[in-house]
């Protein structure tokens, strides 16, 4: 039968950072003219396996083939010379050039002396843009496309720069339903000309839609490669989680009087009034698409941003406070960007965990004691068993997961009333994650109410008592988290319109 | 191109407003007097806006006008040595430094505002000591050179081109082609909107960067040497002072970001214009008091910022809307 090698094998990778497992003896191979899916949970290696893929990392043993040469990349350049090109989710366009710029980059035709030539650059683009099939001005800038034209100049830039190979990163992740629609179809006509694409995702449907194969990663090991007929949504999440999931147990909750009122609030990004109220005990998730105006709720109501309307935690009045005002009213924000807005990284451990508690151990002028805040980052290392447990290092040292930790104990530890919490388990390994779940729903037993945002459909089900679902900033409904279902949600989130 | 436009609208606007209130600002020897100033100012825009673009800054500027200033008088009149050679000694020496600061920062990876702020001090101490402070100048002698900053072509009686402006058409032209029409121009501006992805494109990051740098110092020496030949004399714990400054200036406000990725010779060109028609506003109007001039700047500056950063949210809420 076909005797040709495959297009790329990868051959028992292995790949640890700092002693963590990433990756462990994973094996497979893609042809020409096929969409492979890797799928797993969070933290279970899917984007290491691609940066081993396509020369970002080098795996500390095991090898990747291209065509049956044995390939020792150094950096994602070289792969690009074997036609192998990652399109990572943070897409690296330049924003302040133009579509034919950046589709052009490092490539540029030239005339004599370095001259650039200008026909023959259009031309170029002209070829470029219609391999994704985008109707599009050349010299419009990057920075004005939305997020899905954003990706298939990524992809043009690629597939023209001779990629026989792609590898895409959540390339869906922030696409709208209808942007999706398009990439996919997209992905299948470039299939047919006879490329291979690699496609990370976490979105089950698109892998029964369009993934001619299925690889399953779960702690950085192959457990399971599906084909043709086996993709389906049930075997997938078996594979992915290595039991069935056991349907969550409803527990017996008892909700108190609401804690959280917020109603007729409306800001910038929220043109109709949002009205909600969390119970003591209740967990509530706030789920939508990209851009429907979640994380700004949770800002809005922490009195992050301009508002009108009544916000209230424990019949204390908010509607005309700030930040300080509803720090000290028991309100807490976990935001979702652990780096830029969670921590400040340089600094310690301890400084981080003390940080917004500081001011109960500040004297009459605002002065500190050298100690200030030790005793508090002890306890927080400790209760979360955060590893290393040291409060000397600067948190940057912190795995991302441990980070959280630290994130979501120096808010819990002011003891809040109402905590709002922003994508509590973005980018954290499994462990991390239902450690911190764990201490979510510990919090709402002890009484408090929980408001968090998620765009991990999984999350908002498992984690939330009720759903609020948002659509470009209007609330489009509520729903009972034990009596809804993941295609419920997204019919809601994406404007109401029914979803195969 | 609607920062260039907003801003040559406050050119326009403040020159108006000038003319009506004082009558000398028309007068022919002003003009020339602003264009000469305008040009030598606009070459250091133009200098510092190359390493701008690349999200960079170059904060030595002043000072090494300072030492190219200062050391041509002397080692002309003071020391013998021919023209010709100082001169290409001098330039040759700004290329070098720029090509150390670009070494700096790219192989050693240092912040370009630190190993410019060295420089800041280096080059004018540098100066300071080799001269001991002692002013020099070109005295009687020289005239011929002398013309290259302060010569003019007669247009009318009363009125000339002023030689730098000539020198400034040259530069910015080349300049202009540089950045839109070459791989280089390019890739320069590539870097400063997003290093990663140029760096992954197969650019050369560090040497296109080392170029910035390098033809940043070269035209900074270059209007060194026509502000002295101008001035006639320089005194080394002055001469150049806070000229880093007003090249900032110039380039932020003819719409450079600094954040890089962002910027045209003819907005610099308008902004340096700007500056010197700033400074001479607050010479030629009564009610200013000459002294407080860096506080009238430093306000036109803060204005344009916010304005800019105002416009930008508009359009950015129109386009979510």
């Amino acid at each position: 039968m076909n005797l040709r090698p495959p297009l790329l094998e990868v051959s028992s990778i292995t790949k640890t950072f700092g002693g963590v497992t990433a990756l462990s003896e994973v094996s497979f191979a893609i042809e020409p003219g096929e969409i492979v899916a890797i799928i797993g949970e969070n933290g279970a290696g899917k984007s290491t396996l691609a940066k081993v893929m396509s020369g970002v990392h080098s795996p500390d043993s095991g090898f990747v083939t291209v065509a049956g040469s044995r390939c020792e990349f150094r950096n994602s350049a070289e792969a690009a010379e074997y036609g192998i090109s990652r399109i990572p989710q943070e897409l690296e366009l330049c924003d302040s050039m133009t579509v034919e710029e950046n589709l052009l980059l490092g490539r540029e035709p030239l005339k004599s002396m370095g001259r650039l030539d200008f026909p023959e650059c259009l031309k170029m683009t002209r070829s470029a843009l219609e391999m994704v099939d985008l109707k599009i001005d050349p010299h419009q800038l990057v920075g004005d496309l939305g997020h899905g034209q954003r990706q298939l100049i990524a992809i043009a830039r690629a597939l023209h720069t001779s990629a026989r190979m792609l590898i895409l990163d959540e390339p869906t992740a922030t696409l709208s339903p209808l942007e999706t629609q398009v990439l996919l179809h997209r992905l299948i006509e470039m299939k047919k000309s006879g490329s291979a694409i690699v496609m990370i995702t976490h979105r089950l449907a698109e892998v029964e839609e369009i993934a001619d194969r299925v690889i399953v990663l779960r702690d950085g090991e192959n457990v399971g490669s599906l084909e043709g007929k086996e993709i389906q949504r049930d075997a997938m999440i078996r594979c992915m989680v290595g039991r069935d999931l056991s349907p969550i147990e409803p527990e017996v909750s008892e909700f108190g009087d609401p804690r959280l009122i917020v109603r007729e609030l409306m800001t910038q990004d929220h043109p109709e009034a949002v009205s909600l109220q969390v119970r003591s005990g209740e967990r509530v998730a706030i789920a939508g698409l990209v851009g429907s105006g979640r994380s700004e709720l949770l800002e809005a109501i922490f009195g992050l941003r301009p508002r009108s309307g009544h916000v209230s935690v424990d019949q204390c009045d908010l509607s005309r406070a700030g930040v300080k005002e509803s720090v000290r009213a028991g309100l807490a924000l976990i935001p979702e960007e652990r780096s830029s807005q969670g921590l400040a990284l340089q600094r310690s451990v301890s400084e981080n965990a003390s940080l917004p508690g500081l001011f109960r151990e500040a004297g009459r002028f605002g002065t500190l004691d050298r100690h200030a805040g030790a005793a508090v980052a002890q306890k927080i290392v400790k209760e979360l068993d955060v590893r290393p447990p040291r409060t000397d290092i600067p948190a940057s040292d912190l795995s991302g997961g441990n980070q959280q930790k630290i994130v979501i104990g120096k808010w819990l530890d002011l003891n809040p009333a109402v905590v709002l919490l922003d994508e509590p388990t973005r980018g954290v390994d499994v462990g991390a994650r239902e450690e911190i779940h764990k201490r979510i729903r510990d919090l709402s037993f002890s009484g408090k109410s929980v408001l968090f945002a998620s765009s991990e459909m999984e999350e908002v089900l498992s984690l939330s008592h009720r759903i609020i679902v948002l659509s470009e900033g209007k609330m489009m409904g509520t729903l009972v988290s034990a009596e809804t279902t993941e295609e419920e949600i997204m019919a809601l989130a994406t404007g109401g319109e029914i979803h195969e | 191109m609607n920062k260039i436009k907003g801003i040559f609208a406050v050119l326009l606007a403040v020159m108006i407003i000038t003319a009506f209130i004082s009558p000398a600002f028309l007068t022919s020897y002003n003009i020339e007097n602003l264009l000469r100033r305008s040009a030598l100012f606009g070459i250091l825009g133009i200098g510092v806006s190359f390493v701008i673009m690349t999200g960079g800054i170059d904060l030595s500027l002043g000072s090494l006008v300072c030492l190219v200033g200062c050391l041509t008088p002397w080692l002309i009149i003071d020391v013998g040595i021919p023209a010709p050679w100082v001169l290409s000694g001098l330039l040759l020496l700004s290329l070098g430094l720029g090509l150390l600061h670009g070494v700096l920062v790219t192989k050693l990876r240092l912040q370009p505002f630190l190993v410019t702020l060295c420089g800041l001090f280096i080059y004018r101490g540098v100066t300071r000591g080799i001269l001991s402070d002692q002013t020099v100048g070109f005295g009687t002698s020289g005239t011929v050179l002398k013309s290259l900053g302060n010569g003019r072509i007669p247009v009318t009686d009363t009125f000339g081109l002023p030689i730098p402006l000539i020198i400034l058409v040259l530069v910015a032209l080349g300049a202009g082609f540089l950045l839109r029409r070459t791989l280089w121009g390019r890739h320069l501006i590539a870097i400063g909107s997003n290093e990663t992805a140029a760096r992954h494109c197969g650019i050369e990051v560090d040497r296109v960067k080392m170029g910035a740098y390098a033809i940043c110092a070269l035209l900074t020496g270059i209007a060194g040497l026509l502000i002295v030949l101008d001035t006639g004399t320089a005194q080394p714990s002055n001469f150049g002072n806070f000229y880093e400054l007003y090249a900032i200036a110039a380039a932020v406000l003819g719409g450079c970001s600094l954040r890089g990725g962002e910027g045209t010779v003819i907005g610099v060109l308008i902004g340096a214009t700007l500056v010197q028609v700033l400074r001479n506003a607050i010479v030629l109007i009564d009610g200013i008091p000459e002294a407080s001039e860096f506080a009238v700047i430093g306000a036109v500056i803060m204005i344009a910022v916010i304005t800019d950063e105002v416009m930008r949210r508009r359009s950015g809420k129109n386009k979510l809307a």
